[in-house]
């Protein structure tokens, strides 16, 4: 069989191929897509990129709630009562097509004035007229061509968002200054005793202690304030020897200018504030399309409908009482725990435990909030509010308002306490020699030792590093929350793995048969039947069985939650549930088991066991060197078997944790001293991940959410974790390496400045090019542990 | 006199305009998002075609 993708979403189109012209389609969604676009002559959108977009999923009745004005108002940035504005998460922006056809919306509907993307963070602002059109009519106008917002309750209780711009600004007076303050200071260089210079310096002088003004009061404000903390809390970090640097730099320079004594060093006070500031902007550089703060709220919903006395209408989440009736349709998340009452439930607890096979739920059976249903409408009942249901009530957890980098002393900053007491006792030493031989000198060379020492190449060299690592490591799709964590990372010797979603994978399992033999037409018929269902088990044994020839069965029939029945000719076929097909079922509870009759006669059964992620046991054998393993499961032990055969022989196999217990387990350990790595994935795993020293969050999508965590890493990426762990190692070595160098220079500077002769050329060079080499030094050894992780 | 203070006056003058221009873009937002307008720079051609024949559809209500 050829392999046909879709022309809209690409897919392959391996049961039904819809033609449209010349273009083939997987399903009428698509095709639906394809029409609205021809109609209204956007196809350009299929030239951009081949076959960008995303099947359009059912939303009957699932935004109902926008209808609200209460949700409108949270949810629209501007709102005059004619023309609205909102910003839309749409998870699906990924090429140029994206943009593209999102900034054209107002030509599928004239009520829409202007859409502009924002491609980093996958948003979509609309400007539209309200008054003959909903922001309910939007979100489902662009979720008919594929493009469905995220609505969570994250947007409903955030509300606006402050964008911090200080930085840029800061930075950008930093360049200023310097840049004018260097051709100010130019001809002073050289040109000593020049007539005409002479005759201006003083001018030139005092506009060049203008510019520095906004750079020290301003720009450079961040390292005073940091510094005082610092020596509030009785620590010398970093900020410590720049601050008295940058301070000591302006008074000295100011006290020269106005007794002329000299010209200054303003120039190298600016380079210097540019330099540093240039280093934070490097580090801060973050992946706006990823959060990693999320909690549960930005996964549930903002309403849901309530159903009473026969109608139906949206109800906020957090309005939920005790007692009411919900109903949730296909595809939407439980927000509370409670009780079914009717309608067949199958539920997807994916979001929750990683695990994506579903479980079926009879009426009376107890729902927890987090899952998803997957199959038609149920009612339920709840029986909590939203913060007290068993998954919400995790985050009351103090964890959770930790905030990790506080207690963590970076390298910078435990070699910044003996910088600090050394450069002080090199200048006090200086000026009491000084002082002795000629009293004159003593103060120029205490000011000029903390001058030169100013460590700016110390500072710069793990910002750099760390920045870069951290672009390296987003190529290779680990995205990591900031440079502290890639330190931390460097230092961890526990390492704890998640199992359902995290070292297995979610999509694949494999089965075993056991039972009678099926002979060739048997399984001929088993795959035909399977066709027909959208189980994830079916989808799963019928990717797994051999390709046979697609027959039309004569009766079909899926029973919710049991299994399916089917005919063809004379034979029946049931496949499901041990008592579905009429089988006793021997006790098999903890694995997954489908079971198979034919002609009413029991064949055997398939046994589904997870499918553990490529490369796990060199993974782990890779990491058992230097660390402790263990593997902390929520699920029963009908694993252990198969896992002690693939892991190492040390590696720890804990099972039936509760997220409460995961949490507890890591804060155990690390009171016995332990650096911990947690892996994982579901929303079980938050606890575990904020508690940990570094929590990754495994996705096999980027895009869908992952819980609140430290980095995230690409399933796809799962095996490459052991060098992600030696490179961040090698981060740190190159780190030591730079503040080599920089003692280097410090030393050639520091002999300017004992022996009193340092020039503003001499601080002017010195301080550029040491700054400077670091930048090239750190940038091209991260570069080389980059290449050896591809 | 001399002519230094008025260059120099004029040079801090046209360094402060473009400084001020600079905090207005960052103000606008236009630092906020550094990749989309480099995509969005590269349509222009086709919205030219396209507007070239008027024939955009009213379209069916939704």
């Amino acid at each position: 069989m050829a392999e046909t993708t879709c022309f809209h979403c690409g897919d392959d189109c391996n049961s039904t191929i819809i033609k449209v012209e010349d273009k083939s389609f997987c399903c009428n969604g698509c095709k639906t897509v394809y029409e609205i676009f021809s109609e209204n002559d956007l196809t350009c959108y299929y030239d951009l990129e081949a076959s960008p977009g995303a099947v359009p999923k059912e939303i009957q009745g699932k935004y109902d709630f926008l209808d609200q004005e209460e949700i409108i108002d949270k949810l629209t940035e501007f709102n005059d009562g004619e023309t609205q504005i909102t910003t839309l998460l749409i998870p699906h922006i990924h090429c140029s097509s994206c943009i593209w056809i999102l900034e054209n919306l107002n030509k599928l509907n004239d009520n829409i004035s202007s859409s502009q993307v924002n491609f980093g963070k996958k948003t979509v602002r609309i400007t539209f007229n309200s008054k003959s059109f909903s922001l309910k009519e939007i979100v489902l106008l662009i979720s008919s061509i594929g493009y469905e917002p995220y609505i969570s309750l994250d947007d409903y209780s955030s509300g606006q968002k402050h964008i911090d711009r200080t930085l840029i600004y800061k930075l950008g007076i930093a360049g200023f200054a310097f840049g004018n303050v260097m051709f100010l200071s130019f001809p002073e260089y050289f040109e000593v005793g020049e007539f005409w210079l002479e005759k201006y310096k003083h001018m030139f002088r005092w506009i060049m202690f203008a510019f520095s003004i906004p750079v020290v009061f301003y720009a450079a404000q961040d390292y005073f304030i940091s510094a005082y903390k610092g020596l509030r809390a009785k620590l010398l970090n970093i900020d410590v020897p720049i601050a008295l640097g940058i301070g000591v730099l302006f008074i000295r320079s100011t006290l020269e200018i106005a007794f002329d004594l000299g010209s200054g060093f303003f120039d190298s006070l600016t380079g210097l504030v540019f330099f540093l500031l240039i280093g934070r902007f490097f580090q801060q550089k973050t992946y706006s399309f990823l959060s990693f703060e999320r909690d549960y709220k930005s996964y549930f919903p903002i309403a849901v409908t309530k159903v009473s006395k026969g109608e139906e209408f949206p109800l906020q989440v957090y309005d939920i009482k005790k007692g009411d009736r919900l109903l949730i349709r296909n595809e939407e998340l439980i927000p509370v725990d409670g009780i079914l009452i009717n309608g067949k439930a199958r539920i997807d607890y994916s979001f929750v435990t990683g695990e994506s096979k579903t479980i079926s739920k009879k009426s009376g059976d107890k729902l927890f909030a987090g899952g998803k249903q997957s199959s038609g409408v149920i009612e339920m009942e709840a029986l909590k509010s939203v913060e007290q249901s068993y998954l919400t009530q995790l985050w009351s957890n103090d964890v959770f308002n930790k905030n990790k980098e506080d207690g963590f002393r970076t390298l910078t900053n435990s070699i910044s306490k003996h910088f600090t007491l050394a450069v002080l006792s090199i200048a006090v030493i200086a000026t009491i020699y000084w002082l002795i031989v000629d009293a004159s000198l003593a103060m120029n060379v205490f000011t000029a030792v903390l001058i030169i020492a100013c460590p700016c190449a110390i500072a710069l060299s793990a910002p750099f590093t760390f920045g870069n690592l951290l672009r390296i490591f987003g190529k290779l799709k680990f995205y990591v929350k900031n440079a502290s964590v890639l330190e931390q990372l460097a230092s961890i010797n526990t390492i704890i793995f998640d199992k359902t979603g995290t070292i297995t994978s979610n999509d694949k399992s494999s089965a075993v048969y056991n039972g009678i033999a099926l002979s060739s037409s048997e399984e001929q018929m088993l795959k035909n039947t399977l066709r027909g269902s959208n189980h994830p088990l079916s989808r799963t044994l019928y990717d797994i069985l051999k390709e046979h020839d697609i027959e039309t069965l004569d009766s079909f029939e899926e029973h919710l939650g049991q299994g399916l029945e089917a005919t063809h000719r004379a034979n029946i076929m049931k496949i499901g549930s041990a008592t579905f097909v009429g089988h006793k079922d021997e006790g098999s509870a903890l694995s997954t088991t489908v079971h198979i009759s034919s002609n009413n006669i029991y064949k055997g059964k398939f046994t589904f066991y997870n499918k553990y992620r490529k490369g796990l046991s060199k993974l782990f054998n890779q990491l058992k060197k230097e660390n402790d393993l263990v593997v902390l499961s929520g699920d029963n032990e009908g694993e252990l078997e198969n896992l002690k055969k693939l892991l190492p022989t040390k590696t720890k196999l804990i099972f039936n944790q509760k997220p409460e217990d995961k949490l507890e387990y890591i804060e155990y350990h690390q009171s016995e001293g332990a650096k911990v790595l947690m892996v994982g994935d579901g929303l079980n795993d938050a606890g575990a991940l904020a508690q940990s020293d570094v929590g990754i969050a495994i996705s096999e999508n980027i895009n869908v959410f992952s819980p609140a965590c430290d980095a995230i890493l690409d399933a796809s990426k799962f095996n490459l974790l052991d060098r992600f762990i030696a490179a961040s190692k090698s981060g740190i070595r190159i780190i030591k390496w730079s503040f080599a160098l920089s003692f280097v220079y410090n030393i050639v500077g520091l002999y300017f400045a004992v022996t009193g002769q340092l020039a503003p050329v001499v601080a002017a060079i010195l301080m550029p090019l040491s700054s400077i080499s670091i930048v090239i030094f750190t940038t091209l050894a991260t570069n080389f542990i980059g290449r050896r992780l591809e | 006199m001399s002519v230094i203070y008025i260059l120099l006056s004029i040079s801090i003058v046209v360094a402060v305009i473009f400084f001020i221009a600079f905090i207005i873009a960052v103000k606008n937002g236009q630092y906020d998002d550094s990749y989309t307008p480099s995509v969005r720079m590269l349509f222009e051609d086709e919205l030219v075609k396209e507007d070239s024949k008027p024939t955009v559809k009213p379209k069916k209500s939704n």
